[in-house]
């Protein structure tokens, strides 16, 4: 079963094209205000964790994530 | 900070649109010379962004229904279904769907979102699991916030993608919503309805289909694209509205599950409303009747959509990847397509404008819709619309 490391390890790969010149990704960074993602990316961001994971992970969860460390931590919650 | 703060950037879009002189959201009909045409925002237009798919608006029996109603039941019911709302009308109606639909049980909602959403936000609540499609109406997502289900999204139009998602689910299948539309509003593509019913069979859980776009469209008796599929044993429950085909307003939802009558008294959006109006429950019964008697209407909307869709991709435009009554023009620049919109409109086509977040991506569209009320001339004149605007970008690049 994937744990904290390995969801965040998944997320700042599959983040990477996001990290624009001057951005470093790291468990701070926030995904919709600082690395610009829009509605539809962060959806694709789901899909992506939820095909590599073979995992469900509801939108219901999305409100209460800003940061890839808020992401990361609801998945390791939805995994255990 | 403030409340209002959010809402700046509409703010910013409808300065910057009245910059241009440009009103696309909330444009003014201002006088209907026909069921197909118009005074919009000052122009003579066809209307080609309309949902007015059998072009029922004006016939001349629902227009006597619904006046016969005002003239002997009043113009409103002041009231819930669930109180003094319900008039032998609205039963009447009830009992003519489940008939057309061939199935036991049928509500009608005051508004297919109300029809929608309530069932959607009902159906499955905390604890329960809604799969749906990710390019689903926004009377979906709406309805499926509110009940509070685990909700998660498939990719649009993708049955092995559905699969997948339903394998994950294990045991939770039992609790399990699975939620698409027959046709999709915006680029008009329909749901592998065949295919998706069959995943539904391989594990379980019930399936509710939107048919709104695709009522009187598809199948024999015109019920939507269960029945064009073969599949409507697989389909539990099927949503709708009037205000499409039928010509009025108002929505439903048809099942063969005896505990609809049930649940009917769980939805919030059929209890704490007032029940639709007399003249509108009498127009769509008749409306309902016509679209069973001229099977023929279904036969020329479909005549015109490919026409318009043959006519402008043979212009070069981007259209939606299957024929249907709705054609979406993709534009790829925001300014463009706003451009465009106005200038279609002074050449006498009304369209919908659609940007983002409405629009499925990142694009713009230009979505147009026909009616089985077109004339073919009507039809021709709307694609020499769509010319106009490339002449003139030739022109603009001279």
């Amino acid at each position: 079963m994937p744990d904290y490391n390995a969801f965040l390890a998944n997320i700042f790969e599959i983040l990477k094209p996001f990290a624009k010149q001057g951005i470093i990704l790291n468990e701070e960074s926030e995904l919709v205000t600082e690395l610009g993602l829009t509605s539809l990316q962060v959806m694709e961001l789901v899909e992506q964790l939820e095909d590599h994971f073979d995992m469900s992970i509801p939108l219901n969860i999305l409100p209460d994530i800003r940061t890839v460390h808020d992401l990361a931590l609801a998945l390791e919650k939805l995994e255990n | 900070m403030s409340l209002f703060d959010k809402f700046q950037p509409i703010i910013d879009i409808q300065a910057e649109l009245q910059q241009l002189g440009v009103m696309p959201f909330g444009a003014v009909t201002e006088k209907l010379l026909s069921s197909t045409e118009a005074i919009v925002n000052g122009h003579k237009v066809i209307l080609a962004g309309t949902n007015n798919y059998l072009g029922l608006t004006f016939e001349p029996e629902c227009l006597e229904a619904a006046k016969k109603a005002i003239d002997e039941l009043g113009t409103g019911t002041t009231g819930s279904r669930m109180a003094n709302g319900t008039f032998a009308g609205h039963v009447a109606l009830e009992k003519e769907l489940a008939a057309f639909f061939d199935r036991k049980q049928a509500i009608v909602f005051s508004t297919g979102y109300a029809a929608t959403m309530g069932m959607c936000s009902t159906l499955a609540g905390p604890g329960d699991v809604i799969v749906l499609d990710a390019d689903s109406h926004a009377s979906i997502y709406d309805g499926v916030r509110l009940g509070g289900a685990d909700v998660i999204r498939f990719r649009h139009n993708d049955p092995a993608d559905l699969d997948k998602r339903l394998r994950r689910l294990g045991d939770r299948i039992e609790n399990t919503l699975i939620i698409v539309e027959g046709i999709y509003s915006m680029m008009g593509d329909q749901a592998p309805l065949a295919e998706i019913a069959e995943v539904k069979r391989k594990y379980g859980g019930l399936l509710l289909v939107d048919e709104a776009h695709s009522l009187g469209m598809l199948g024999d008796h015109g019920r939507g694209v269960a029945e064009a599929a073969g599949v409507e044993d697989d389909v539990d429950f099927v949503v709708g509205t009037f205000s499409k085909s039928l010509g009025a307003i108002g929505g439903y939802c048809v099942s063969n599950h005896d505990q609809l009558n049930a649940i009917r008294f769980a939805i919030r959006s059929y209890i704490f409303t007032a029940s639709p109006s007399p003249s509108v429950i009498a127009s769509t019964r008749a409306a309902l009747r016509l679209m069973q008697e001229r099977p023929q209407l279904r036969d020329q909307l479909w005549a015109n959509a490919h026409r318009l869709y043959d006519g402008l991709q043979q212009l070069g435009f981007q259209v939606s990847p299957q024929v249907s009554p709705v054609v979406a023009v993709t534009i790829k620049d925001r300014n463009q397509a706003i451009d465009w919109w106005n200038r279609l409109l002074q050449h006498g086509a009304y369209v919908n404008l659609v940007m983002p977040p409405a629009s499925p991506t990142d694009d713009s569209l230009l979505r147009c819709s026909v009616s089985a009320a077109h004339s073919h001339a009507q039809i021709d004149r709307i694609i020499g619309a769509f010319a106009a605007l490339q002449t003139q970008a030739a022109v603009d690049q001279a």
